[in-house]
């Protein structure tokens, strides 16, 4: 009882990053159609540079802090740069896009830190929490909190503010929006800026349980489909609940059956994308897509 | 007086296809026109090279300055609201959130103000104003589509087809609240209706155009006693 107790706690941790790269592939793919395959790889770069900054000692939560507001601006750049010129190309031209990303990041990051796995450092105590006969691991806790302290974040900006509220006139109905003069090239370069920003907290969130390399994101990237796609791609509360419920059967499974183990986690992963495309493809909270011909 | 919006030798073309083949024509300052004719005579697209919504040639001015060209997200500023074909609604935001996006051009001061003014008109707005705008019956969308326009303070409305879909009740009721706001905001409005006689009774100057070209113009009186406008879109 107690061991499950343990490890539905450290699913829910882990699924919560699962949850918030999904999240940041659904605000994109909502509001410009594109599936980001560089998502995982950017939340990389991030943390490297969380990585960096600590090294040249920088407390913690300020460079938890810069590395936000890097990522936020990095991602609003690339938007402006790269795939901007790609707007409303063929499908097939944005997602090679996306990979040629992944790849120059993943490259670069080899070139500049090589491959070298990095210890990285959590910002939680390394004591186990203790209630009752359960002990918690400190960063699961306090990663989830983050993740969660984030997201609420999110959701007030989207839902109380005005620019939130635009950036979401913007995905729904993007003719309308410039009827009412909202820049819409603008709204996507920041929506892309805040999925980086999500992807940077992941990032440094994962870092000091898988520890830092530049395929830390590989295998997350695949969960965090999973999530979305279980959520339905069109449901941002949605992708972080399947990132939650991902999470904890990953962790249960791999726990409990025993011929799984740790080595064919991700096969679970794989395995939870086919059964939800087959039974239900729009995912647990998706709208159904109709498309007039 | 000049004319609030001024429009010379418009040309406007999808892909290959010209659809506007130079129009002239013009909106007095406080005034209602319209722009009749019928399904594919290029009214909507109109609408859409005077907000450049649409690759365009040809002199637009309004309020005396050169707009052609101009981006679409800037119109709005300028004091042009336009509403569009199918209502534009955001049908998974809230009435109020649409009304809210109405007014985001502006800044939103006075929000609190003019959304009770625009209540005023559409009192069903107001009862509804938690719901999502796609739950609303077509004519409350409608109605919920000016009321956005509104939202912007604007010196000229562009209406494009209030009346598509609508029960002929619902459209006069619409017609009406037009009327009112016209002459209590000051409000120049650009009506474009396929619902020639409805639009006539409305309009104080009319536009008649076919293939992209306009063929009669007048005030709207002279246009609903014509011979020609009255077999061809009037129907009697």
């Amino acid at each position: 009882m107690d061991i499950l107790l343990q490890q539905i706690v450290s699913g829910l941790a882990t699924g919560g990053i699962y949850g918030s790269v999904a999240l940041a592939l659904v605000m994109i793919y909502e509001a410009t159609d594109i599936v980001n395959f560089a998502q995982g790889q950017m939340a990389v770069v991030s943390t490297y540079i969380a990585w960096s900054l600590l090294n040249a000692g920088v407390p913690y939560w300020a460079a938890f802090v810069a590395t936000l507001a890097v990522s936020f601006v990095g991602g609003l750049l690339l938007e402006r740069i790269v795939i901007r010129p790609v707007e409303g190309a063929p499908v097939l031209t944005v997602v090679i896009v996306c990979i040629g990303l992944l790849v120059i990041f993943n490259s670069a990051l080899g070139w500049v830190y090589s491959y070298i796995q990095k210890p990285f450092p959590s910002p939680f105590p390394d004591r186990p929490l203790r209630v009752g006969n359960v002990y918690f691991g400190a960063h699961d806790i306090g990663a989830l909190a983050v993740t969660i302290l984030v997201l609420i974040a999110l959701y007030c900006f989207f839902q109380f503010t005005t620019l939130g509220l635009a950036m979401r006139a913007a995905a729904q109905n993007p003719t309308s929006s410039r009827l009412c003069g909202i820049r819409v090239g603008w709204m996507l370069a920041i929506g892309w800026g805040l999925a980086s920003l999500i992807g940077a907290v992941a990032g440094m969130m994962v870092a000091p349980i898988v520890t830092l390399d530049p395929n830390m994101m590989a295998g997350i990237l695949i969960y965090a489909f999973a999530s979305a796609t279980l959520g339905g791609f069109t449901s941002p509360g949605g992708a972080v609940l399947g990132g939650l419920i991902v999470g904890v059967i990953e962790n249960l499974v791999g726990t409990y059956v025993h011929f799984i183990g740790t080595e064919l986690k991700l096969t679970v992963a794989l395995a939870m994308i086919l059964i939800v495309l087959l039974v239900r493809p729009s995912g647990l909270f998706g709208r159904t897509a109709v498309h007039r011909v | 007086m000049a004319p609030l919006l001024e429009v010379r030798g418009l040309e406007a073309q999808y892909g290959w296809t010209k659809v506007l083949h130079g129009l002239t024509f013009s909106v007095e300052e406080g005034g209602i026109t319209t722009i009749l004719g019928a399904n594919g005579a290029g009214k909507t697209t109109t609408l859409r090279a005077v907000c450049g919504m649409v690759r365009t040639r040809g002199e637009v001015t309004f309020d005396g300055r050169p707009i052609a060209g101009r981006a679409t997200e800037d119109l709005v500023r300028l004091g042009i609201a336009h509403v569009p074909e199918g209502r534009g609604t955001f049908v998974n935001l809230t009435v109020e959130e649409n009304l809210r996006l109405g007014a985001y051009a502006r800044g939103g001061a006075g929000l609190g103000d003019d959304m009770a003014r625009v209540f005023q008109y559409f009192p069903v707005l107001m009862e509804r104003r938690r719901q999502t705008a796609g739950t609303l019956s077509g004519g409350e969308q409608q109605m919920l589509a000016v009321a956005r326009g509104l939202m912007a303070r604007p010196r000229l409305l562009l209406l494009d087809e209030p009346s598509l879909g609508l029960a002929p009740l619902v459209v006069r009721e619409i017609f009406r609240i037009v009327r009112t706001i016209n002459r209590e905001q000051r409000v120049s409005v650009l009506l474009v209706e396929q619902n020639a006689s409805l639009a006539l009774r409305l309009a104080s100057h009319a536009y008649l155009i076919e293939t992209g070209r306009v063929v009669m113009s007048g005030p709207a009186a002279e246009l609903r006693e014509n011979e020609t406008v009255r077999r061809a879109y009037l129907g009697y």
